[in-house]
């Protein structure tokens, strides 16, 4: 058996690394934001919102390229749903590198001013969110249904910090009522890298899709 | 045989400037090209360029000239007598159509592959063999018969029966028998009518994968009425049209990406989403 098409072939091998490159610029991101944010660092903060930009372009060419292979390739099952599911997952991608910028953001809003209270939980949410999403691209690269279907389960765990840290700085409000603006700051960062695990969420129903061919939702709750 | 065609390397700035080692940027140019079969003008005004080592398709519906512009790039027009051209048709800076150029070697260096695999009656071999016999070839004929089938994917299915006629092959083996028959005389340009046309999708899709990997060598330039064959295999893409008069004429040419995913012309966009055609 001759393998046909072999140009097609290497080009769905490239739109993939080209997803996998977008998924380590976004990891990247995330885990400078936060730990520009542990430092108070607005440099940093600074070249995030920048960089955004960058991981914005790389969508739009990777949306380019599946669209080009739609128009040219006439992709069939299997190769269809990969494409598909590639225009889908960069823009989870490219919303998960929207939070990063987001944290940014906050960065300078809560300027050289100290933190409320010592990061620890926010650090924490961003070491799951960011080892879901490298598992999840692991998955995308190998189409493991077996790992698409378990990552999403560690979205537990995140929710689980997200509602600690929701307390703790609603039980500071309660105590003295000029925090906030500055736990606002806080809440937002934290609401941010819990979106980020709900996309790795979407980004591993694709996943499935691309090897199963059935849409399905994950129930979080 | 006289060989008229020198190869000069051109020097100019501008569109027929060679690149920088030397090859023309463009293995085919025409300019304000008309054809007529007699008084009826089949096709007017085209100007194109094709680009050196890549693959131009041209589309349009039926009656729009795509083949009669085709074999006027390596003089096959010649052969029906009430054909006239004018213009230009520039192959390595020179007209094809003036009256020192020997129309035998601009066939020989600007190959043909048709719709229908149309192998000579005679063993593999031969067929491969003979068109650079006749031009006079007095190296290793082995060893040029096997890198041509080699070049044409058919080697491994042909080897232990090249003494056998080239008549017991399927169709998508004699299509590309065909293609090593014209690879064999080292041609610079391989110009293809309908090649996969007769074929099954499966041989059409090896056809395909061929011409790929022999436009790193040579310039293709392909006619074909399937569109989507265009797409998956072409790197730019001529559309053509035909008017009122049933006379030919090009609408657009660009980027085959351009062309299947946002072109220019309204006509365009209307023939390659089916609206007409």
């Amino acid at each position: 058996m001759v393998l046909l098409r072999a140009t097609f072939v290497r080009e769905l091998g490239a739109l993939q690394t080209d997803t996998l490159m977008l998924g380590s610029m976004v990891i990247q991101a995330l885990k400078e934001s936060v730990e520009a944010l542990r430092r108070r660092d607005l440099h940093t903060a600074r070249r995030l919102i920048q960089e955004d930009e960058i991981i914005n372009k790389k969508r739009y060419e990777i949306e380019a390229e599946c669209l080009r292979l739609i128009a040219t390739q006439q992709p069939m099952a299997g190769d269809l749903r990969l494409i598909a599911a590639v225009l889908e997952i960069s823009t989870e991608l490219e919303r998960i590198g929207d939070y990063a910028k987001g944290i940014g953001r906050i960065i300078i809003l809560v300027g050289p001013e100290p933190l409320i209270k010592p990061l620890v939980d926010i650090p924490r949410m961003c070491e799951i969110a960011t080892e879901m999403l490298q598992q999840a691209l692991d998955a995308f690269l190998a189409q493991d249904l077996e790992a698409a279907r378990t990552i999403p389960l560690r979205d537990d765990e995140v929710d689980a910090l997200y509602n600690q840290v929701h307390r703790d700085l609603i039980a500071m409000i309660i105590e003295d009522l000029t925090l906030i603006d500055r736990a606002n700051y806080m809440l937002w960062a934290a609401h941010n890298l819990e979106r980020a695990a709900d996309r790795v969420t979407n980004i591993c129903e694709r996943i499935i899709f691309t090897i199963t061919g059935e849409f399905i939702e994950f129930d979080m709750n | 045989m006289s060989i008229a065609i020198e190869r000069p390397l051109r020097t100019e700035e501008g569109p027929n400037a060679a690149s920088q080692n030397g090859m023309n940027r463009y293995a085919i140019e025409v300019g304000a090209m008309n054809v007529f079969y007699g008084d009826f003008c089949a096709v007017r005004d085209v100007s194109m360029q094709a680009p050196t080592n890549k693959i131009t398709a041209i589309i349009g519906p039926s009656g729009c000239g795509k083949s009669t512009v085709l074999r006027c790039f390596n003089r096959m027009n010649d052969l029906i007598s009430s054909v006239r051209i004018e213009g230009k048709v520039l192959f390595q800076g020179q007209n094809i159509y003036d009256v020192s150029v020997d129309p035998v070697e601009v066939r020989r260096r600007i190959g043909m592959v048709f719709q229908k695999p149309n192998p000579f009656p005679k063993t593999i071999y031969e067929n491969v063999a003979w068109g650079t016999r006749i031009n006079g070839f007095k190296g290793d004929m082995d060893e040029l018969v096997e890198r041509a089938l080699r070049a044409a994917a058919l080697w491994d299915e042909v080897k232990d029966k090249l003494q056998q006629s080239a008549l017991g092959l399927s169709g998508g083996q004699q299509q590309r028998l065909c293609i090593a028959r014209a690879i064999a005389v080292e041609p610079e340009i391989i110009l293809m009518d309908e090649p996969a046309s007769a074929l099954d999708p499966i041989a059409t899709l090896r056809i395909e994968d061929l011409m790929k990997e022999l436009s790193e060598q040579y310039t293709i330039i392909v006619v074909t009425h399937n569109m989507q064959q265009a797409a998956r295999v072409s790197d730019y893409t001529a559309f053509f049209n035909v008017d009122d008069n049933r006379t030919g004429y090009l609408i657009e040419f660009d980027d085959t990406e351009k062309i299947f995913t946002n072109p220019s012309q309204k006509s365009t966009e209307d023939y390659i989403t089916g609206r007409f055609g």
